[in-house]
């Protein structure tokens, strides 16, 4: 032992975290964030498309439904995408830690009527049958707590996102374009109006979790900085002109945000991701306290 | 609104020419769903030479993977998964009589042609729209492939089922 550091330990139990993340399995599922249903609420005063006024109002109509019912808001109910952030003074007591977080997963879809929709192998696509494995990310903070996110994500949308690695000379604007062409390609395939999380430099691997993790983002967030909270507009901006709208049917509701999310890169590179999510933009929250 | 009812199986052909892109239609009957697997294990049957677990004739498949049903409930979640992964399978089984298909997303020149050539109609169910659409759902059995669990073979009876008419039978789309 060395000296002074056992008192600081805080014991908390895996059990604890399969009960939260079961919990937010079933939560993420039947219930958006209030900011998502105020977006989708207020989409229905601005929309200019008859039609696409129509489509935003039975999607409104489908979250009281799924909340009032119990039913998922979609039958894809994703692939568990689960965000840890463990305080360094954490000690994991009663068993392994990436079993608890499957465990939660396996309880969750199965108490919660949820759609199994994992396989076990690419290739050879058996169903797993009870949704695991969840895919984990695990990030070791200052603190003494347990941060759990549960984020769901359905692959109508994963499947049109896209990373670019661009060249330093293609600067703002090819990040832009990067942006705009996946939206656009992405289309009624995503199940507009979208949420764009975008992750901007670091390495090939490390733009693609950021653009994850902006997905998380409150969805009236903007960036701090100024030369990037600009992207953040000019993106939105065209993609609004692009047409595609509520169900991919035409309209000016296409997404509802681009979030951009940034980290130091190489001399040589300008890594872009973009992580595409649909209006079922899932994700539930909770800290666990020794 | 106005919504144009709309029965299926359908009747005739006329009735499918008389569907444009653009339409809103409510859905009332019955129907296949299948998806990825299914489309699969179809593909392989035909290349075998057997016959299909439910006849294609005039019928109409649903791209669907539903969420299981709570005790009570006919069905769980049910919107349309994305139409364009089945564009590999879709034109031999319009050749074979499919005539509707409900999902969502683009389809591929050859499906259109396809659809053209048989005169076929492609409709959008709102994507993500899953709890509302399950309450257009009276019925639901599954008739084949149980083992695939979500992906099984589904006959549904569907009651104003509200739906897009995407692409029509002269190929003209509403997605831009
Ligand atoms: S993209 Fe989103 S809304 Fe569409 S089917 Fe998948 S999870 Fe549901």
């Amino acid at each position: 032992m060395y000296a002074g550091s056992s008192r600081n330990v805080k014991e908390i139990s895996a059990h604890r975290i399969t009960q939260a993340v079961q919990e937010l399995c079933i939560e993420a599922n039947l219930s958006l964030s209030d900011d998502m249903k105020d977006a989708l609420l207020q989409a229905q005063q601005t929309e200019s498309s008859p039609l696409g006024r129509s489509i935003l109002e039975k999607l409104c109509r489908n979250l009281e439904i799924a909340e009032n019912e119990q039913i998922p808001i979609c039958q894809d109910t994703g692939m568990a995408v689960v965000f840890l952030r463990i305080g360094q003074d954490v000690h994991i007591t009663d068993g392994d830690l990436g079993e608890a977080v499957h465990e939660g997963v396996r309880r969750g879809y199965e108490q919660g009527y949820l759609r199994k929709s994992v396989v076990s192998d690419p290739i050879i696509r058996k169903n797993t049958g009870d949704n695991t494995p969840a895919v984990i990310h695990t990030e070791i903070v200052p603190g003494d707590t347990v941060h759990i996110t549960v984020a769901p994500k359905g692959f109508g949308s994963e499947n049109m996102s896209r990373v670019f690695m661009l060249k330093p000379a293609d600067g703002e604007q090819g990040v832009l374009d990067a942006i705009v062409r996946a939206v656009r390609e992405a289309g009624p395939n995503a199940c507009p109006p979208m949420v764009v999380g975008v992750g901007v430099g670091g390495t090939f691997e490390k733009c693609a979790q950021l653009a994850k993790e902006a997905l998380l983002l409150p969805v009236n967030a903007h960036s701090d900085q100024e030369h990037i909270r600009r992207i953040e507009e000019l993106a939105l901006e065209q993609i609004r002109a692009l047409n595609i709208g509520p169900a991919g049917l035409g309209g000016t509701t296409t997404a509802f945000a681009v979030h951009i999310k940034t980290y130091a890169t190489h001399i040589a590179g300008l890594p872009v991701a973009v992580n595409i999510c649909c209006h079922v933009n899932r994700h539930a929250s909770r800290e666990i306290t020794a | 609104m106005n919504e144009k009812m709309i029965q299926i199986p359908f009747a005739s052909q006329e009735e499918i020419l008389a569907l444009h892109a653009g339409d809103e239609v409510l859905l009332s009957g019955t129907l296949y769903t299948a998806r990825d697997a299914a489309h699969k294990r179809m593909s392989e049957l035909l290349a075998k030479g057997e016959p299909l677990p439910f006849p294609l004739e005039n019928q109409t498949i649903y791209y669907l993977g539903p969420s299981p049903a709570r005790p009570g409930q006919v069905i769980g979640s049910a919107g349309p998964t994305t139409a364009t992964r089945m564009d590999r399978y879709t034109p031999q089984l319009l050749d074979l009589g499919l005539k509707g298909m409900i999902g969502k997303g683009r389809r591929s020149e050859d499906v259109v042609n396809a659809m053209i050539r048989n005169g076929a109609v492609y409709f959008a169910a709102i994507g993500g729209a899953g709890a509302l659409l399950s309450k257009a759902i009276t019925q639901s059995e599954v008739i084949a492939w149980e083992d695939l669990g979500t992906e099984a073979v589904r006959k549904l009876t569907i009651k104003n089922f509200p739906a897009i008419v995407v692409i029509d039978a002269a190929g003209k789309s509403l997605y831009t």
